[in-house]
């Protein structure tokens, strides 16, 4: 009830005793609005509490969602517009021409509940049974311990799973799987590398790279982004196969320990083939070797084409003499000492079987004949400094791009110090070692026209642009010497009727382990570019401990050893890439020529 | 005035909500129908990728190498050689598209004679 503020009786009151009955009214008005206030204190008070209850619930609720969202298997939206579904394969590889290299298969992998299990003994006899590598005591141990969850098998063929079946206990299950598979076998096995199961639950497990480009882009394999869209490579199937086959003839008609051969567009840089002998099943990745004596290249796993870092012997020249070229130091025809033995400090540098060239050879004979002392004086006079800028422009000083997981630890071995003993050891491929991936890439750079492209492994579209490390000129008079080599110098073995075979041979002695090299273990190597008039492939032949014994004499010379190898290759890929034979215009009648 | 009004908003009332129930269970059909059918393709495509996979089995260049060594009685395939490439001289000029008459045969029998000359 409302008091009022000037109660009558009160005022009355007040005015007999002779008081103001105007604090009265004061009083009444104070404690009136004390009461106003107090309502709405209690008023803004039931407010809050109301404000809080809503951030309660409105924050428990999204809580109690994250955490049921969290908690629940994953479930694809039923109503979702078709075509935005997501994939969440793995995306398959394919060759350039979309022949499936590495695909998705989907099978069943098997595990037990031993806690329902019926029959525990005779679940694991009847499994024994089937999978033989599995012991029957050993599962019968693990299916009556007291566990309630034991793995059997990570995939399983579909007859298995049939067998399986067949058991009928409640307790063994199977849970499906995605799994790799590589139709071709051994097929680019170096290149594709392989795949592992990840985190593995019942329902699915995450299939992820262990090596080669699985693992390089195991992130874009995997995107789901990407739709399950497939992976294109460079590599052409057709040309891989027929370079493995003739590769791996090669190497056991010349006892060879391994083999590597790289193809290469020069135009894009894109890997057309790329193998490595011995060579492994992806379906069935071996082991690495856990023997730490082991020599990492005894492993089949060892991609000798871009982990083998080896001395690469005379390939080097080339670059000696397209740099002495390119600063106008020498011409083609400019002819260099070539004097053998060559005394260079303490040094003595020899010719093979300590032959003597000289005294003096053309700059193109120096590449010809492969004269160690003529070369190592054309490095002379680009001096070490010039050197090292044009072998770093040319990559031999970092690892290859190479979408490879084992490109990036294959770092090229250098000399730490660069005196002028180690300019000359250079120039004629001794003292540094760089693996074949390099040299394909540095050739490329000079069938390129002097334009240094990224070596890849995925499909390119066109022509791309890169780096110019010489003029156009000094490329075109390289390939002219390249092909001297072929025509008239070491490599004669390597001519290739109608495709101009240009390139260059290289012996490098083994290096021991425990420092110095080995007297009759040789690394043998064939850079070459074809066709001369007009380049379009690298190929870079590579074998470890070659040796001809078709001859009177055992043979470790590239020019009888990898030189056949690839001259085959090139006779057999060259049609299959479309690449036309060029008849070469008959030497002009020399009679003829005479009388006119 | 007014009770017609009601009546009239509640029998709205209750067709509409007839219709939401309806509408509620086709929407629910549907979306098992696209269950159904997502289910389906999953199964289609799984297939179809194993198909492919089969077909580069059967395909892999080692396989094709054996097949035409095995059969090279029948095929005579060999691998491809830089002779192969041919020039377009070297394709036979088609041939004429009528025969050449190589055996006329005297026709039998008496001419027809037109009648009314």
């Amino acid at each position: 009830m409302r008091t009022p503020l000037r109660p009558l009786a009160r005022i009355l009151q007040a005015r007999e005793d002779g008081l103001n009955p105007d604090s009265i009214e004061k009083e009444n008005l104070r404690l009136r609005h004390e009461a106003m206030r107090e309502k709405a204190r209690g008023r803004a008070e039931f407010r809050l509490l109301i404000l809080c209850a809503s951030f309660v619930l409105a924050f428990g609720a999204i809580g109690a969602r994250m955490g049921l969202m969290a908690a629940t298997e994953p479930v694809e939206p039923r109503a979702s517009a078709p075509g935005a579904e997501i994939i969440a394969q793995r995306a398959d590889i394919t060759d350039r021409n979309g022949r499936i290299l590495a695909t998705n298969m989907t099978t069943h992998a098997l595990y037990a509940h031993p806690k329902v299990m019926v029959d525990p003994k005779g679940v694991a006899a009847k499994l024994a049974e089937i999978f033989p590598d599995l012991k029957a005591a050993d599962l019968e141990r693990r299916f009556t311990d007291g566990r309630s969850f034991v793995w059997i098998r990570k995939v399983l063929s579909p007859e298995q799973m049939q067998l399986v079946h067949e058991i009928g206990d409640p307790g063994l299950l199977f849970g499906p799987r995605e799994m790799r598979l590589y139709p071709n076998g051994t097929l680019a096995a170096h290149v594709l590398g392989g795949t592992s199961f990840g985190a593995e639950g019942v329902h699915s497990a995450e299939v992820i790279g262990t090596a080669g480009i699985e693992k390089a882009l195991d992130a874009r394999l995997r995107d789901p982004a990407q739709g399950g869209k497939p992976l294109t490579l460079s590599i052409d199937l057709t040309v891989q196969s027929t370079i493995e086959e003739v590769l791996g003839a090669g190497m056991t008609m010349l006892n060879a320990k391994g083999a590597a051969a790289i193809l290469m567009d020069v135009r894009t840089g894109e890997i057309v083939a790329l193998a490595s002998l011995p060579t492994f099943d992806p379906n069935d990745r071996p082991n690495p070797l856990v023997d730490k004596t082991a020599e990492p290249g005894d492993s089949p796993l060892f991609n000798r084409a871009v982990q083998g870092v080896y001395e690469l012997g005379s390939t080097f020249k080339i670059f000696a003499a397209a740099q002495a070229m390119e600063l106008g130091l020498v011409a083609p025809e400019t002819l260099v000492d070539a004097n053998a033995p060559m005394r260079w400090g303490r040094h003595l540098i020899k010719e093979f079987e300590g032959k003597n060239y000289g005294p003096l050879l053309s700059v193109t004979d120096v590449i010809a004949k492969s004269s160690n002392v003529g070369t190592a004086h054309i490095a002379l006079m680009i001096g070490p400094l010039r050197q090292q800028a044009f072998l770093k422009s040319l990559g031999f000083f970092e690892p290859t791009p190479v979408e490879l997981i084992e490109a990036p630890g294959a770092r090229p071995l250098i000399p730490k110090k660069w005196p002028e003993i180690v300019t000359i050891t250079t120039s004629y491929g001794h003292g540094m070692s760089a693996s074949p991936m390099h040299l394909a890439a540095a050739y490329a750079a000079i069938a390129n026209g002097g334009v240094m492209i990224k070596p890849t492994l995925l499909k390119r579209e066109g022509p791309t642009t890169g780096v110019r490390v010489m003029s156009e000129k000094t490329a075109l008079e390289s390939i002219k010497m390249l092909r001297r080599v072929v025509t008239e110098g070491t490599a004669s073995l390597g001519e290739v009727p109608g495709y101009e075979v240009a390139g260059k041979t290289g012996t490098a002695d083994k290096p021991k382990r425990t420092g110095g090299y080995y007297e009759d273990k040789v690394i043998n190597t064939f850079a070459s570019v074809f066709p001369a008039s007009n380049p379009q492939y690298v190929l870079i032949v590579t074998l470890d401990e070659p040796l001809d014994t078709a001859g009177s004499e055992p043979r470790r010379t590239a020019g009888w050893t990898a030189v056949p190898v690839a001259a085959e290759i090139i006779r057999r890929t060259a049609p299959l890439m479309g690449l036309r034979p060029k008849l070469e215009p008959p030497a002009p009648d020399a009679v003829t020529a005479a009388s006119n | 005035m007014r009770p017609v009004l009601y009546v009239l908003s509640f029998l709205a009332l209750i067709a509409l909500g007839f219709w939401a129930y309806r509408e509620n269970y086709t929407t629910q059909a549907a979306l098992k129908e696209v269950q159904t059918l997502q289910r389906q393709i999953v199964g289609l495509r799984e297939a179809l990728a194993l198909q492919r996979a089969e077909w580069a089995y059967l395909n892999r260049p080692d396989r094709l190498r054996e097949l035409a060594t095995a059969n090279f009685d029948r095929l005579g395939l060999l691998p491809m050689e830089p002779g192969q490439f041919g020039t377009p001289n070297e394709i036979a000029y088609p041939r004429s598209a009528f025969p050449e008459i190589d055996m006329p045969v005297d026709i039998q029998g008496e001419q027809p004679v037109e009648e009314g000359l």
